[in-house]
């Protein structure tokens, strides 16, 4: 009736299975199966992902059969962000500054492992997952995903739409509010999680370059 | 009692030397043979030897190709701590050249600019002082380039932690001088500064482009980069020399497995071997399809630029047929880690053959259908003729290859001046258009994609039904699993490659193939151990993304789009 195969949860009046003129539902579920299939998703592509990406836009896989079709370039007509590939050090403001153009209700699927966790590249210029920047919604693995992969992620973001449910905004908000100068490594981080790294903030004296 | 006389230099050495003792260089340079010739010179000699290689009429060194710095502290018995490497060719003797500058001061290695010999070295000096910190006196904008502004320390430099990071906020980041005023009075009218990037659907990934606006022609233009360095060289050091694989996919991902086969062509080099024929045509094989690959997104996404969306779905395709055959060799589709130091990772499938010959036939229908919509086209013409012009003197000064060079008139392509594997068994031509503009390098990939079929039918004409895909040698390629499971010498062999990785004999190369963007080169150090002590790919957009600002200058902000598309700019390898 509604959708893909998930129909809005409704009861109709008309006892006995007759057609009914009128539906009754809650409104946060009909908001909710609105969303969930009418997404925008702007494609933050930075590398490989991005390759990848483009096949699942692409006719072979044709990403809007499944209500994700409008691509947006600005983060003003957005309402998912796909952030697909490596985010680097240098480009995290960039990133954030994105996320808080779009306007609300707004999700983030993080495609790819550069992107929830910085994959491979545990480097000294490699942000080690976006959630340092943006609180994530869906996190895809795969170095790149398969364009089948992904596909199930936007579904599990569409089911997460429809519950109403939030994802949870923890280590980005460390970002936000930064005052420290240098990251901890991955080595200090497993030994001392939350504490900045000791010994590892700017030498006193030096300006930034 | 004997004297021990230096070995004997090869032809191309031998050439230098002699039109060197005549020079005022005489005894200041040290020439040695190791895989090319190998010139060592101090700092003060640097730039009059610049000048010799490059004017002299038996050198002829016109093309910079690569600078990579290396840092000693680990490497025992060197002169210096650092030392830059820069490699060069020669376009009329078509050979390669090596020249090491030895820095003596290890606080702070001070070496001049060689941007007025070569004005391709301004972006590879750059990336020195960033990650090495060599100051190169003279330059004319000496900043960091991948790097962040707010780094601290220089990345490379073997006393750096791989790990450290440093917060960066969008205060820090540096705009040129002249991009501050946003706008500036010029007689009657005003100059804008307008902020291309670092996320634009225009820049084909992440490539920041200030610029001074007149009206709408660009008064200047200033690119910066680095939004996408991952830290490929110091992730090459710190694992084994069959774990850098998968970071090469990774280095130009649009056509992932040129990368792979330019990587352990390096290192098979090194170990001296030899892989077997079907191997070795496997490679090809999915080398020209992975070229094709990238030429169809390339040429696709710069007429996307321009409006022309149907062209992309239609080359696309191409990509999936093609994803399909990578899909059955390796079970990867994009960043494929098909190739192995000694051969593959396993061998194709028994249907590679037929399935190659299908791609044969449904290819050039795509490539006719987009040719038939788009190049005798009105709109696309007056938009790609004339535009992004690259005159023929230009494109050398600049460090161009590959179809950016093609397109300019020369005729430099690695797989004919230098023939490896058995491109010199094949039947091709090297596509080739003197204009020099976006339509020039358009016409030159639609070449290069029909001269890739060509080459791959004449492979699947020799390619062998049977036969062994890797070296037997043990000590590089991983014996056969139920070998491991029941014979002891062979689990050796396993547990010490896959441990300790190969053991490669001390010593330094330069390999280089024919990327889909140009000459691909690998320059590694091997210093014992398992793994490399230095890795410098040689990335072939970046010498292209380094004169984009010049090649819009003058130009308006519409053909500034349409040129960038068709500079090929891959940000995996452009900032590795």
């Amino acid at each position: 009736m509604f959708g893909r195969g998930k129909d809005l949860p409704v009861s109709t009046a008309a006892a006995g299975g007759g057609p009914a003129d009128f539906l009754t539902t809650k409104l946060e579920t009909m908001i909710g199966w609105a969303r969930s299939n009418s997404l925008w998703p702007l494609p933050f592509a930075t590398a490989c992902c991005g390759i990848e990406f483009m096949s699942v836009v692409s006719s072979h896989y044709d990403l809007s059969r499944f209500g994700a079709e409008v691509v947006r370039f600005s983060p003003r007509q957005a309402d998912l962000l796909i952030v697909a590939g490596t985010v680097v050090d240098k480009l995290a403001p960039t990133l954030r500054k994105i996320y808080d153009q779009m306007p609300e209700p707004k999700w983030v699927i993080s495609m790819g492992v550069c992107a929830s966790s910085g994959g491979f590249y545990r480097a000294y210029h490699v942000t080690q997952g976006i959630d340092e920047i943006v609180p994530v919604d869906v996190y895809v693995p795969g170095c790149p995903p398969t364009p089948e992969e992904l596909m199930y992620g936007i579904f599990e973001l569409q089911r997460k739409i429809q519950a109403g449910e939030k994802s949870r905004d923890t280590r980005s908000a460390r970002f936000a509010q930064a005052n420290t100068s240098a990251w901890p490594t991955p080595q200090q981080e497993r030994e001392e999680p939350a504490a900045p790294a000791a010994g590892a903030s700017r030498p006193a004296g030096v300006e930034r370059p | 009692m004997s004297t021990v006389l230096p070995p004997a230099l090869s032809t191309a050495s031998e050439k230098i030397r002699a039109r060197l003792e005549q020079s005022p260089l005489a005894g200041k340079v040290e020439i040695r043979d190791l895989d090319i010739p190998t010139l060592e010179v101090f700092p003060e000699n640097w730039i009059d030897l610049a000048r010799f290689l490059r004017d002299d009429f038996q050198c002829r060194y016109d093309l910079y190709l690569d600078l990579a710095g290396v840092d000693n502290l680990r490497r025992p018995g060197r002169k210096t701590r650092f030392e830059a490497v820069v490699h060069l060719h020669s376009l009329e003797n078509n050979d390669h050249i090596r020249v090491k500058v030895l820095m003596p001061d290890a606080e702070s290695p001070t070496l001049p600019s060689a941007i007025e010999v070569w004005p391709a070295a301004n972006w590879f000096e750059r990336e020195a002082f960033d990650l090495f910190g060599f100051q190169f006196t003279g330059h004319p904008n000496l900043r960091r380039l991948l790097c962040h502004d707010a780094f601290v320390g220089h990345a490379l430099r073997k006393d750096y932690s791989p790990g450290q990071r440093w917060f960066f906020t969008e205060e820090d980041l540096r705009w040129p001088d002249w991009a501050k005023d946003t706008n500036v009075r010029a007689g009657h009218f005003e100059t804008q500064t307008l902020s291309i990037g670092p996320s634009h659907p225009a820049t084909h990934g992440i490539v920041h482009l200030i610029a001074r606006m007149d009206g709408e022609r660009i008064a200047r233009a200033e690119t910066q980069i680095g939004y996408m360095h991952r830290c490929f060289e110091k992730m090459s050091e710190t694992h084994t020399w069959n774990q850098v694989i998968p970071y090469t996919d990774r280095l130009n991902y649009v056509s992932a497995m040129i990368n792979g086969v330019g990587y352990v062509r390096t290192v098979e080099k090194m170990l001296g071997i030899e892989i077997p024929k079907r191997g070795v045509l496997i490679r090809t094989i999915l080398s020209e399809f992975s070229r094709i690959m990238d030429h169809c997104v390339n040429i696709g996404a710069n007429l996307v630029d321009m409006g022309a969306l149907t062209n992309f779905w239609y080359l696309f395709q191409n990509r999936e047929n093609i994803y399909g055959l990578l899909e059955a060799c390796c079970g990867a589709r994009l960043t494929v880690s098909y190739v192995r130091i000694g051969g593959l990772a396993i061998d194709v499938p028994s249907d590679f053959v037929p399935r190659c010959r299908s791609l044969l036939e449904s290819i050039p229908t795509f490539i006719d259908d987009v040719e038939k919509l788009v190049t005798n086209n009105r709109i696309l013409r007056n938009r790609f003729e004339g535009t992004g012009v690259v005159t023929r003197e230009q494109a050398i000064a600049w460090g161009l290859t590959g179809p950016m060079l093609r397109a300019s008139g020369v005729a430099y392509d690695v797989r004919r001046s230098r023939p490896y594997d058995l491109y010199d068994q094949f039947d091709w031509d090297v596509a080739i258009a003197p204009d020099g503009d976006n339509f020039a390098r358009y016409l030159v990939r639609i070449e290069e994609m029909r001269q890739s079929l060509k080459i791959i039918r004449q492979a699947l004409d020799v390619f062998p039904q049977s036969g062994p895909v890797n070296s037997d040698d043990w000590h590089v390629v991983l014996p056969p699993k139920d070998a491991v499971y029941h014979d002891m010498e062979s689990l050796i062999y396993h547990f010490k490659i896959v441990m300790e990785g190969i053991r490669v004999p001390k010593g330094e190369r330069y390999e280089w193939i024919e990327g889909a963007n140009g000459e691909l080169g690998f320059y590694a150090v091997a210093e014992g151990g398992g793994g490399p002590y230095r890795l410098k790919p040689r990335p072939p957009c970046f010498p292209a993304m380094a004169c984009f600002e010049k090649i819009i200058e003058g130009g308006s902000i519409s053909d500034a789009v349409a040129t960038l598309g068709s500079l090929n700019i891959i940000a995996g390898e452009l900032e590795r």
